[in-house]
Order: C-alpha cells, then sequence, then structure tokens
C-alpha cells in the first residue's frame, strides 16, 4: 500500500536522505526554509481568495443606517444562507469611488449608492456589473419610476437595485427658530445674517450648489446665474459655523445645539426626533430629493449577491430597514402594506409616483463635476 | 570569499530587510505617485496616461496653493513654537526630577494608547457649546450665555500642540538626560545664578534635543489632515486636506499627486536643512 502523498511525509522522506547522508545540511535547512516561505506567504492570501467568493462586501453609510442594515438584513441572510455580509462604511460617495477605483476588481461588491447621478459616474467608469433579474423576483416590488431611471443609464439593463429614498431638506431647532419663521423664509434661512455662527451645511459640493440655486431663485437642476450660486455659497460660508462631513456629525452639531439651522438627511433628523430633541424639518419647495440604490461592483461574486438583493427587497426585510434606518423603502405602496410608521417617514410618498419630489438630473450634474467640484472646493477654503 | 569581503557583506545582509521593506513600501509608491502627476484627469473621472505638465503647472503657478501652503506652514510653526514653549519645562522638570522618572514618561507616553482621532475629538467635549468648560462657567456664574470656543484656527492649533507636545518633550528629555551635570555645578561653583547657569550652560547644549523636537512637530503638523477637518471652520484647510480633496472628493488623482508631491518637497527641503546644519543623529535618539 502507497502511503498518502501530504506535506509530513514529505517532510519524512526529506528528513530521512538526510539522516542517511543523501542531502547535505546546508539543501536540507534550504528546503525546510522554502517551504516554510511558500507556505506562509501563500496562507494570508489564499485565506482572502476562498474568503472573496464565500462572503459579501457591503459598504453603506454608517451610523444609524448601517446599525439598520446589519440588524434587519445581514444577520438574518447569513443566518438564512451562511453567507457572510462584511460591512464597511463611507462618508459621501466620492470618498467610496476613489476607494473602489484604487481597489482590485471584486474587492468591493455592493454599495449602498446615493442619486442617479453617482450610479452615472460608476457605470460610466466601467465599474457596473449586469444583474441577473430572473434571480430577484422580489424586484417587482418595487416603486416602477424608481427602476427605469437606472436602467435608462444603463441601457435597459441594471447594475442595482432602488433600496430607498429621502430628502436633503432643512433642519432647524425649535427652541431658537419657529416652523412660521421656517416657512417664510425657506432656503434663505441659511444665509440670514441673523444666525450668524449657528448656522452649518453639508461640505457636500452638490449640495452646496443646490441649496445656493433654490437661494437665489434658480432651478436647481439648471441653474443659469453660476456667479450668483457661488456668491451665495460664499455668504453661506462667512456665517457658518462648520461644514459637517457625516451624518453622525450632522446630528451631534444639532444635537449639541452648536448649530440651530442647517440642511440634513431627512433620515438623520427623524432620528433625532425620536430620542427626544426638539428638531423642526422642513423640505422647501424644490428641495433635493434623492433616491439610493443597492449598487453591485463588477467583479462581484453575483449569485451571492443577487440573492443577498432579493433577500434584502423583500417587503418584511426592506420595512424593518427602513423603520431603522428612517428613510421610506423603495416599495411600491400602491402593491405593499408598509405598515404603520413608514407613513409618518419624512419625504415618505404614498402614491408611490414621487411626483412631490425633485431628483438631481445627472447629466446636468456630472457634466460640470469637474469644474464645480474644483471651485467649490476653493470658495470652501474663503476665495 | 575572503574575512574582508564577508565582513563587508555582513551589515548589507542584515540591513537588506529594512531596505526591501523601505524600497517596496516607500519608494516604489513614491515612483507611482511620481508618475501619476503626470498624467490627467479627464472628464469622466477616468485617468489619462502620458506626460503632461499641467498639474505641476497648477500646482506651482495658482496662488490658491501657495497661500494655502504658507498659512499650514505658518499654523506649523506657530505650533512648533507652542510645543517648545510648553515642552521644554516639562522635559527639564522629567529630566531633573529625582526616582520617579520612568512614572513620568509614561504618563507621558499614555496619550499614545489613545487613537489620535479620538484624542482630537475630545476637545468638542471640553470646549463645545455644551462641553465641560462652558458647562463649569456657566455653573459659577462669568458667563450668562455659551462662549463659542470651537471650529478655529485657534483650536486647530490647540488640537495640533496637544498631539505634537510629547513628540517636543521627548526630544528635549533625551538631550537634557544627555548633559553632563557636572558642568552645571562647575558654572554654579563659579558664580553663577541658576538662571545665568541655565541660560550659558543647560539651554545652548540641549539645544539639539529640541531642534530636533522642533523639526518632527512641523513636519508632522504640516502634513495633518484630521485636526483642520474636526476642529477647524469653513476656512481653516491645511495642504494635506486639498491633498484628500482633490483625490477623494474631485477624483483627480493626478493633481493630488502632484500636490502631495509639493509638499513633500517643501518638508523634505526643510529635514535637509536641518541634517546640514545639526546632523539627524539627534532625531534618531529622540525618536528611539
Amino acid at each position: 500500500m502507497t502511503k498518502k502523498m501530504d506535506n509530513t511525509t514529505r517532510y519524512e522522506r526529506l528528513r530521512e536522505r538526510y539522516m542517511n547522508g543523501d542531502l547535505d545540511r546546508r539543501s536540507f535547512l534550504g528546503m525546510i526554509g522554502l517551504a516554510g516561505l511558500a507556505y506562509g506567504v501563500q496562507t494570508p492570501f489564499a485565506k482572502y481568495a476562498h474568503a472573496a467568493a464565500d462572503q459579501v462586501r457591503f459598504d453603506g453609510w454608517g451610523g444609524v443606517v448601517s446599525e439598520a442594515f446589519r440588524e434587519y438584513a445581514f444577520d438574518p441572510f447569513t443566518e438564512k444562507t451562511g453567507i457572510p455580509v462584511v460591512d464597511g462604511t463611507f462618508g459621501g460617495g466620492d470618498e467610496y469611488l476613489s476607494r473602489v477605483k484604487a481597489s482590485q476588481e471584486g474587492e468591493y461588491n455592493i454599495a449602498h449608492l446615493s442619486g442617479v447621478f453617482d450610479y452615472a459616474r460608476y457605470y460610466n467608469l466601467g465599474l457596473a456589473s449586469t444583474l441577473n433579474e430572473e434571480n430577484i423576483p422580489n424586484l417587482k416590488f418595487v416603486i416602477p419610476k424608481l427602476v427605469d431611471v437606472f436602467r435608462n443609464v444603463s441601457d435597459g439593463a441594471l447594475s442595482c437595485v432602488p433600496y430607498d429614498y429621502g430628502t436633503t431638506g432643512l433642519a432647524y431647532n425649535r427652541k431658537y427658530i419657529s416652523d412660521e419663521e421656517m416657512k417664510e423664509k425657506g432656503a434663505k434661512i441659511l444665509i440670514d445674517e441673523a444666525y450668524k455662527g449657528k448656522i452649518a451645511g453639508w461640505s457636500d459640493w452638490r449640495t452646496r450648489i443646490w441649496y445656493a440655486s433654490l437661494q437665489t431663485g434658480q432651478d436647481p437642476n439648471g441653474a443659469t446665474d453660476m456667479d450668483a450660486v457661488w456668491d451665495a455659497i460664499r455668504t453661506h460660508r462667512d456665517l457658518s459655523l462648520k461644514y459637517w462631513t457625516s451624518g453622525a456629525e450632522l446630528m451631534s452639531l444639532l444635537a449639541e445645539e452648536e448649530i440651530y439651522v442647517t440642511e440634513g438627511w431627512s433620515g438623520r433628523i427623524y432620528a433625532l426626533q425620536e430620542q427626544g430633541h426638539d428638531i423642526g424639518y422642513m423640505d422647501p419647495p424644490n428641495g433635493f430629493g434623492w433616491q439610493e440604490c443597492l449598487f453591485v461592483m463588477k467583479g462581484s461574486p453575483m449569485e451571492a449577491c443577487e440573492e443577498l438583493l432579493n433577500f434584502m427587497l423583500a417587503p418584511e426585510t426592506s420595512i424593518a430597514v427602513a423603520e431603522g434606518q428612517n428613510y421610506p423603502p423603495a416599495l411600491d405602496p400602491q402593491q405593499v402594506d408598509l405598515g404603520d410608521k413608514i407613513p409618518t417617514l419624512p419625504a415618505f410618498d404614498p402614491t408611490g409616483t414621487l411626483s412631490g419630489l425633485t431628483f438631481a438630473d445627472p447629466d446636468y450634474w456630472n457634466g460640470n463635476e469637474a469644474e464645480w467640484s474644483k471651485t467649490f472646493g476653493r470658495v470652501q477654503k474663503g476665495y | 570569499m575572503s574575512v574582508e569581503a564577508r565582513e563587508a557583506r555582513q551589515p548589507w545582509i542584515l540591513l537588506s530587510p529594512a531596505l526591501t521593506a523601505v524600497a517596496l513600501f516607500l519608494f516604489v509608491p513614491l515612483l507611482f505617485i511620481l508618475v501619476y502627476s503626470f498624467w490627467l484627469r479627464t472628464a469622466t473621472g477616468a485617468d489619462q496616461a502620458g506626460f503632461y505638465l499641467d498639474n505641476w503647472r497648477e500646482a506651482l503657478t495658482d496662488t490658491f496653493y501657495r497661500d494655502i501652503l504658507f498659512s499650514t506652514l505658518r499654523i506649523a510653526a506657530i505650533t512648533t513654537l507652542v510645543c517648545a514653549l510648553m515642552g521644554y519645562p516639562a522635559a527639564y522638570f522629567i529630566a531633573r526630577s529625582k526616582g520617579n522618572k520612568a512614572i513620568l514618561l509614561l504618563m507621558l507616553m499614555l496619550p499614545f494608547w489613545i487613537s489620535y482621532i479620538i484624542r482630537t475629538m475630545s476637545w468638542i467635549n471640553i470646549l463645545g457649546v455644551s462641553g465641560a468648560l462652558n458647562t463649569f462657567l456657566l455653573w459659577i456664574g462669568i458667563i450668562t450665555d455659551p462662549i463659542q470656543m470651537l471650529y478655529n484656527e485657534t483650536t486647530v492649533i490647540l488640537g495640533l500642540v496637544h498631539f505634537l507636545l510629547p513628540f517636543m518633550v521627548l526630544n528635549v528629555f533625551v538631550s537634557l538626560e544627555g548633559i553632563d551635570t557636572n558642568l552645571e555645578d562647575a558654572a554654579n561653583s563659579l558664580g553663577a545664578t541658576r538662571w545665568e547657569t541655565f541660560l550659558q550652560v543647560t539651554l545652548p547644549l540641549s539645544l539639539p534635543g529640541l531642534a530636533a523636537g522642533g523639526l518632527l512637530c512641523f513636519v508632522l503638523g504640516a502634513g495633518t489632515y484630521i485636526t483642520p477637518l474636526v476642529l477647524g471652520g469653513p476656512r481653516d484647510a491645511m495642504f494635506a486636506n486639498l491633498v484628500f480633496e482633490a483625490i477623494i472628493t474631485q477624483l483627480n488623482w493626478p493633481l493630488g499627486s502632484a500636490l502631495s508631491l509639493m509638499l513633500l518637497a517643501v518638508l523634505g527641503v526643510l529635514v535637509m536643512i536641518y541634517n546640514r546644519y545639526l546632523g539627524m543623529a539627534q532625531l534618531m535618539k529622540g525618536l528611539g
């Protein structure tokens, strides 16, 4: 009977040759060293390679949003399928895109992207996968309008599934600013001298330009007087205490009363209200509406990703996540009973048409991205 | 192989792991950054390979980058000065204390056990409108409304001093420890007062340590990114924030590469000047 050839057998034979004098000491130690080196180098990378095929990496916005995803979607999914979901966070779409660009294909799998403009950017950079929609039957529950806008970008195919929507509206501390004053001043309250040092804003160039367009009475998807827009951004900058860079910072600034008014993400403001803070929230006319999607990167394990997307779109999962993160789900309220809490969330549209929200036009924003993001970087610093 | 040849080869064999690491993890990435700085960003965000001088022309001629660079160097210089003024007495006290040096040095090192970001953010809880200081001042009735202390250049410098002070203290401490105290005794026996002894003997002999600490504080301060982001206001960006924006927000890696090399070159010149006049040996002692 022949002995099974494994590493132990190989070592034993080598040792026997050495003991018999067939192999000099230098060669014996050299071969042992080479074997150790090969094992040491191979093992950690092999571990990642095996892991990559057996797990899905998901990146999202952190904070209460990630907590909701983890609790209501990822953990139950892993329990059901045995596929682990590794979740990471990012502070914004730009930062995440930079990370993806620096990575190897397959390193990042699914991202919770915001806006059709981000979808278009990823698609144009060749980072998009093509989903097999047959593996995602729960896609039928999604508001058709939300699906169609993505299809239009990617020639009829889909690289993502819509998941939720919300607004970036005006958040204010009711102790210092009344609802009536907010209604009267609208977006212009962010450039009101009376609140100098108690105003803040997101450091995102799109949001700054959107609100400056509103403050100067222009269409946020088609401003014609950009000088006026930049002047309004400068005014806001000079009156602001600081630009916030994450949802956690936004919540902290409002909760600690460092600021009285800022624009803010509807779900985060709702979370503050749930915590008992007397923070008001208002979407001004033409306020910034956005839809978020679960985008699958090229090179990802598609079947596992599609299984996760389908699980996440199941009404029970989607509703639980939506209630946890405080953003209405992309599910069509005409098809699915969304329960009691979701209709109370900011930006919720019971008709499922989303006709009351103004979304960013991807062509307009992506066409000006290079110039405006750079100019904003300068204006932000006093120029 | 002759004994001489073997002896000549031995240091290189011992150095080879470190040299390999430096080559792989420092020089090769730097080379990539250098190559990238000559590429161009296209409108879609993709990079266009080639040899273009546009990024360098922009980085070197645009007054925006020059102004922020000078502002960064100014903030780093102020931070270094404050660290020197605060760090020297602390180092002197530790060096001249009897019996409890180890405990004092341990206390000096303790902040390093906590994340730099957490240490920076702790100032929000101290200086914020609802922070410890405002709460205390309101409680004892000195003020009736909270004072806005955060998000300005002063808090950026404060955060940097908090981060960099241990580097200064350690360098000065090492220098003071190396001074023969008999020299101070000799000065005293020749009629010098304690103050004169300090000014004419101790201080000049400890200057290399002060300079090494100053260099470390300046270089680390000028390259910082987190502190102005967390504790600064809209106008308090430093040069590293520009690099971040170019690479992350604008997805302009070629310009970001040129900017990062520009900062590296400026700080490199400062290190070379230091090395020319004081040598790197003192710095190594402090770091050790």
